[in-house]
């Protein structure tokens, strides 16, 4: 890219000032082994700025809770019609107050089959959610945003908000084989800011995505409204990876409970909190 | 004693490579193909002939070598689907069979990591025992699949015959021959409107290193053999000195082998979607092979020839 359509001039100054300071192993084209550019999460992260600082206006308590560097697998509810809670929590960790970290989400696979979202989603590390790229960056050192509801959690209803979907239980296993800790967290406003009231399955269907939300206004897009980010104690749990079904389920269920406890206080506090009734820097984690 | 390397396909750039390496490290250098190399240095004797037919098992059984390192494959890029056929899945079944019966100590197969095929499914980083996607997704490379998948099966039919099934990937740099380099031979790169896939290639000099490098361990088993890491299509082009043509899926086929534009076949497409890219740290593990070439080099070296 030439003049004014250079990937420079889409990033912001605090962006560029925190890409310096990421520790990725970019190579001399900005490169890493997985495929990260430079330049892109430049853009990418200075996109999200404007989202997370001034369109959600996203709050994030317990960010100290992140792992500052290894491996880390951050697992939380799906919050509202979009991933744009993905996008937010990509950001508090690459706005953390003091180092910023990059994210992979584990993103679903229909994705790298769409025109330049493939494209996109492959230069700033999003990579489809297969067990092979979640051990790889793991044993990397690498941080994995992981939403264990998979797509029913962004495809549930306004009426079901908040109300956790069934967790899948392959992000234990993986947490077990490579020892990485988990971090609960809990992704508080998204339900509101895009309110399902309807799937449009046809429409789903002939773009190739799992469902596509309509909101009361109908254009899928979220409302300005403010966004919450609540992240609990890292949990470790010590095994293999080859337990028995039970077991890895008992534990699915102690992570599946400590978010919903994040979910449930975070709500709370954020209702109280628009009311100006809460301490503006209480977090969820007690 | 001399140990005594026959190559198949000597006559391939990348072969002779191998030869001279060979060579030059006092082995005796055998080779089989259908092309002449009229000018073959000393201590590298061409038989011409074709690896199946019966002057090939002449060279087997009176020369007797202990290597056989097997490079004579080819690509849709310079023959049909019959003589692909007949050349890789056929030749290959011959020249194992060869080298059973006529004691050959090891058999190197010289393969290919297109063989995993690609898809927006597929991990990053493919360790060998992933399934070879490509015989559903580029049936262009259903010989080839069949060609390592056959080879591989020397590994438990004759336990005694040292086999590696070398999966590498593309080289590029000086020779300008190879698959990749015929993909960038023209001033354009064709490229998916909305995708740019990592391509994983090595240097020509890399990749020749790696086949020594399994003669010299007399490996055996199946290995993926890289050197850099991949870089995006589009800094592939870029890198090379290619003008990248950004073309809407649809519109792909009418213009494949037009406006200067190398010819693919349809299976092509996923394969500059999506990206092949593989974890040859097994390889590296075995005989301690380090590139020597970064990304860079490799498309300096391929621009600048």
């Amino acid at each position: 890219m030439t003049g004014l359509l250079r990937f420079e001039t889409f990033t912001s100054r605090a962006v560029q000032e925190r890409l310096a300071r990421l520790e990725l192993p970019f190579n001399q084209y900005g490169m890493d082994p997985f495929g990260i550019s430079r330049k892109h999460l430049g853009v990418f992260y200075s996109m999200l700025e404007v989202f997370y600082k001034d369109y959600f206006r996203v709050q994030c308590f317990g960010v100290e809770n992140v792992p500052e560097r290894g491996a880390g697998m951050l697992v939380g509810n799906h919050s509202g019609g979009l991933p744009v809670d993905g996008g937010m929590v990509l950001a508090s960790l690459f706005f953390a107050p003091e180092r910023p970290r990059h994210a992979t989400g584990m993103v679903e696979k229909f994705a790298q089959s769409w025109p330049f979202v493939s494209e996109w989603f492959s230069r700033v590390g999003q990579l489809p959610g297969l067990p092979e790229h979640a051990v790889r960056l793991l044993q990397d050192g690498r941080l994995l945003m992981v939403f264990p509801e998979g797509a029913r959690g962004t495809g549930k209803l306004y009426k079901d908000r908040y109300r956790l979907c069934q967790f899948g239980t392959g992000f234990m296993r993986i947490a077990l084989q490579t020892g990485a800790p988990i971090v609960p967290f809990a992704f508080i406003g998204g339900e509101e800011a895009l309110p399902t009231v309807y799937h449009a399955k046809t429409l789903a269907r002939l773009v190739g995505a799992p469902y596509w939300p309509v909101p009361p206004y109908l254009l899928p897009l979220p409302l300005p409204l403010g966004c919450e980010i609540h992240y609990g104690k890292p949990m470790h749990f010590e095994g293999t990876g080859n337990e028995p079904d039970e077991v890895i389920e008992g534990y699915v269920e102690q992570v599946k409970s400590v978010v919903e406890l994040l979910v449930v206080r975070g709500c709370a506090l954020h209702r109280e909190r628009q009311r100006g009734g809460v301490a503006p820097d209480r977090g969820a984690e007690p | 004693m001399t140990m005594k390397v026959l190559i198949t396909g000597i006559n391939g750039a990348h072969a002779r490579m191998v030869a001279l390496r060979l060579r030059a490290r006092g082995c005796q250098i055998l080779g089989i193909d259908r092309r002449p190399w009229p000018d073959a240095p000393d201590g590298v004797q061409v038989f011409q002939t074709d690896v199946r037919k019966r002057p090939a098992a002449d060279v087997f059984r009176q020369h007797r070598p202990d290597v056989v390192v097997h490079m004579a494959t080819i690509t849709h890029f310079t023959a049909s689907a019959e003589e692909r056929l007949r050349i890789n899945l056929h030749g290959t079944r011959l020249v194992f069979e060869y080298c059973h019966e006529f004691g050959v100590k090891q058999a190197v197969f010289v393969g290919r990591h297109t063989i995993y095929g690609a898809a927006p499914d597929a991990p990053l980083y493919r360790t060998e025992d992933e399934p070879p996607l490509a015989v559903s997704t580029f049936p262009e490379l259903a010989d080839l699949v069949a060609a390592d998948l056959y080879a591989g099966t020397a590994l438990w039919r004759w336990p005694g015959l040292k086999t590696a099934v070398l999966r590498l990937v593309y080289m590029l740099g000086p020779t300008r021959r190879g698959t990749l380099a015929s993909f960038l031979d023209g001033p354009r790169v064709p490229m998916i409107l909305g995708f740019d896939p990592l391509f994983h290639f090595m240097h020509d000099e890399d990749g020749v290193d790696a086949i020594v490098a399994a003669v010299d361990h007399q490996l055996s088993g199946v290995y993926n053999v890289a050197g850099p890491p991949p870089v995006p299509l589009s800094i592939l082009a870029r890198g090379t000195g290619r003008q990248s043509i950004h073309i809407p899926e649809p519109l792909f086929k009418y213009s494949a082998g037009r406006f200067g534009l190398p010819y693919l076949p349809p299976g092509a497409v996923a394969h500059i979607k999506h990206p092949i890219v593989v974890d040859a740290s097994a390889f590296r593990r075995a005989t301690g092979f380090e590139h020597k070439h970064d990304a860079h080099d490799v498309m300096v070296s391929f621009r600048e020839a």
